[in-house]
């Protein structure tokens, strides 16, 4: 019995285990309202339903959440993903507004380096100021969240660009091998950073430097290097990102685009078990977190809410996954319900937390 | 760190400014040469009437930045400013349209704010949750409340709310309005309440090393909460001189406000890392906004959103500024 109670333990004790409860108490909750939730069917050999269009939607979300957890790991937080966002869909945009053809792929191609180019300067701005000039990293990053709305409303004249792309467009809403291609670039990206994360000592490094960037100086690696790194990693992710926004609409609003997403990434991070301390990071935790946040706003459209009601959901939500995941709480509330079973978890939960 | 203005009594030249005083003489500094190229540009900017509209169009920036202060001086953060403030506005508004007595739509008001503030400060404190985490569900939630409450903007129409916002203080031949008086009054009380009080002397102290503030036996976690419920506190008045302001509940008002404050409290001096800074400061950072914002209504030709451009970059001079200062301590 009590290798059942230990492993049972064990089950609800994994960092991932509260985060998919609330996944599927979503996903179940939307079955309920409506049981054709779950049904996916295959029309012209693309697949359609909701989980579909959950996955598609959740997309940017999950790149900029990528982006950012790297960040977060290297004990920073970048607050300007939205805004760079918006730049790149702008500049994007912009360029294949001016086309003559704007359906040639030559010209989105060439539209969407330029673009991603400008996300990478971008990115290395920030870096600079993180890592070179060692401003804190809201503040540093916050700069450019400001201004960066001003400068994507000054690509676009504060007008809103409509293009008429269709290579452009398959970013956001195009099919590839009966997925929507926006789905794909996740995955791959995803795939990538994975790999190179955790493949290979990169990972390591990352974390090393959040846990203690003036040690993994001293233990020979070299941690501004990193700091810049993940920098120019979350322009770029928040680029792709913009891509896909504006793609989906066919169309970039300097205001509208990518507004708060910088909000919803650092909550999927935290609701995925990536404290914003630094020093750890988990993908997988964000991914989940990522597909939390978008089940969310799809069922509170399914359901006919408002959308701005729906953010009292999203709060309560939150604080529900960080309550659960918070040390401090999980001893207090395990302390009163079980007397009597020894404290070796709690405590040693507390011990981690002391440093922060 | 808060030691130092002892430290500076030493003998030393008069014209050496004591260094964590250097970022607020700065904007002033910046404030002062704003002003002079409005005047030298613009025939009506010497109006005096000028300052006092940008001080009207500011009061509730003005209050919330304060409150803000407080939060950032202990080295937190608080995102739910902006929506507290259009929470309050709409919540006035709701009940002043079902004929509630004015003076208890006041008081219910003021006391939401601070609640929420409270409850927030008390999952910081307790649970150790990060304040940006928690603000940041504090902001969900109030926005929602504001949709809730309604999703269209509600006008009020009640005569207190409607003679406060009109009535004019005359100071010679300009005047001000209410929301002034009750900005810079706030203002006037903070400054006291940091600068003289043992709750002031706690906030720098935990900002300083929150470590050496609990090894001193100071109320780290009453501080804690009570910064966070002061900013709420605050943020209910400032939603009340908006509601002066535009007459009006609206779901979607002050989006972004956040940001705004954070940026105001910074270009005044404040040190985001807590420990360091003054109410005077976030009153010129404030001012500097409200200047930047008359300049590009003088001025005609330029657009609405190099007022952001011009604040994303002056924060990042002032950040550097303070860098440097900090070097040249070390």
């Amino acid at each position: 019995m009590s290798t059942a109670r230990t492993r049972l333990a064990g089950v609800t004790g994994h960092r991932l285990f509260w985060p998919l409860v609330v996944l599927v108490v979503l996903l179940a909750a939307n079955t309920v309202y409506r049981p054709s939730f779950l049904s996916v069917e295959l029309k012209n050999g693309h697949l359609y339903g909701s989980l579909i269009d959950i996955l598609r939607l959740s997309a940017p979300l999950i790149l900029v959440a990528l982006g950012m957890s790297l960040v977060i790991a290297t004990g920073g937080i970048d607050l300007s993903v939205g805004s760079v966002a918006a730049v790149c869909g702008a500049i994007a945009c912009l360029y294949i507004s001016e086309q003559p053809d704007q359906n040639s792929l030559g010209g989105v191609l060439t539209a969407v380096a330029i673009a991603f180019g400008i996300a990478l300067l971008l990115g290395a701005w920030n870096g600079i100021l993180v890592a070179g000039i060692g401003i804190q990293p809201i503040i540093a990053t916050l700069i450019l969240m400001v201004a960066g709305r001003g400068l994507a409303q000054l690509v676009t004249s504060g007008q809103i660009i409509t293009i008429n792309s269709e290579p452009y467009k398959t970013i956001g809403v195009g099919h590839l091998l009966t997925l929507p291609f926006a789905i794909i670039i996740a995955l791959a990206v995803t795939l990538v950073v994975a790999l190179l994360t955790r493949r290979t000592a990169l990972g390591m490094i990352i974390e090393a430097v959040g846990g203690n960037a003036e040690a993994s100086r001293l233990a020979g690696v070299r941690s501004r290097r990193i700091t810049f790194l993940v920098y120019v990693v979350s322009a770029a992710c928040a680029a792709v990102a913009g891509f896909m926004m504006t793609a989906n609409v066919s169309s970039a609003d300097g205001n509208a685009v990518g507004l708060w997403v910088e909000l919803d990434a650092i909550l999927a991070v935290v609701i995925g078990g990536t404290s914003l301390v630094g020093g750890r990071f988990y993908l997988s935790g964000t991914i989940v977190g990522a597909l939390i946040i978008q089940t969310l706003t799809t069922s509170v459209y399914a359901m006919n809410i408002d959308p701005q009601t729906a953010l009292l959901f999203k709060a309560v939500v939150v604080i529900a996954v960080c309550l659960i995941q918070a040390p401090a709480f999980r001893a207090r509330f395990r302390r009163r319900q079980a007397p009597g079973v020894p404290p070796a978890a709690p405590v040693e939960k507390q011990k981690e937390q002391v440093p922060a | 760190m808060t030691t130092t203005p002892l430290a500076a009594r030493g003998p030393r030249a008069w014209w050496r400014v004591p260094q964590r005083q250097v970022p607020v003489l700065a904007t002033l500094a910046l404030l002062l040469v704003m002003y002079g190229i409005g005047v030298s540009q613009y025939r009506a900017f010497s109006n005096i009437q000028v300052v006092f509209n940008i001080f009207i169009d500011n009061g509730f920036l003005l209050v919330v930045a304060v409150g803000m202060t407080f939060v950032i001086l202990t080295g937190g953060i608080d995102l739910s400013v902006g929506s507290v403030v259009a929470m309050t506005a709409m919540v006035s508004a709701s009940l002043l349209g079902d004929g509630v007595h004015p003076a208890l739509v006041l008081l219910i008001a003021l006391l939401i704010g601070p609640t929420l503030g409270f409850a927030m400060g008390c999952v910081i404190h307790f649970f150790d949750i990060q304040p940006f985490i928690v603000t940041l569900a504090g902001m969900f939630f109030a926005r929602g409340m504001c949709t809730w409450i309604s999703s269209t903007s509600i006008p009020i129409t009640d005569g207190f709310w409607t003679s406060a916002a009109q009535e004019r203080i005359r100071i010679g031949e300009n005047f001000v309005t209410v929301s002034v008086l009750v900005a810079l009054a706030v203002v006037a009380v903070a400054a006291y309440t940091l600068a003289y009080t043992r709750l002031g002397r706690n906030v720098y102290a935990i900002g300083g090393n929150q470590q050496s503030a609990l090894l001193m036996g100071l109320p780290v976690g009453r501080t804690k909460i009570a910064v966070y419920t002061i900013s709420g506190l605050c943020s209910a008045i400032g939603g009340i001189l908006l509601s002066f302001y535009t007459l009006s509940g609206a779901p979607l008002i002050a989006v972004g406000m956040e940001l705004d404050t954070i940026a105001a409290v910074v270009i005044g001096g404040t040190l985001l890392t807590g420990g360091s800074g003054y109410v005077f400061g976030t009153l010129l950072g404030v001012l500097v906004l409200g200047v930047i914002q008359t300049l590009i209504t003088f001025d005609g030709s330029l657009s609405s959103w190099w007022t952001k451009i011009v604040i994303g970059g002056l924060l990042f001079a002032f950040i550097l500024l303070q860098r440097l200062v900090g070097i040249r301590k070390k």
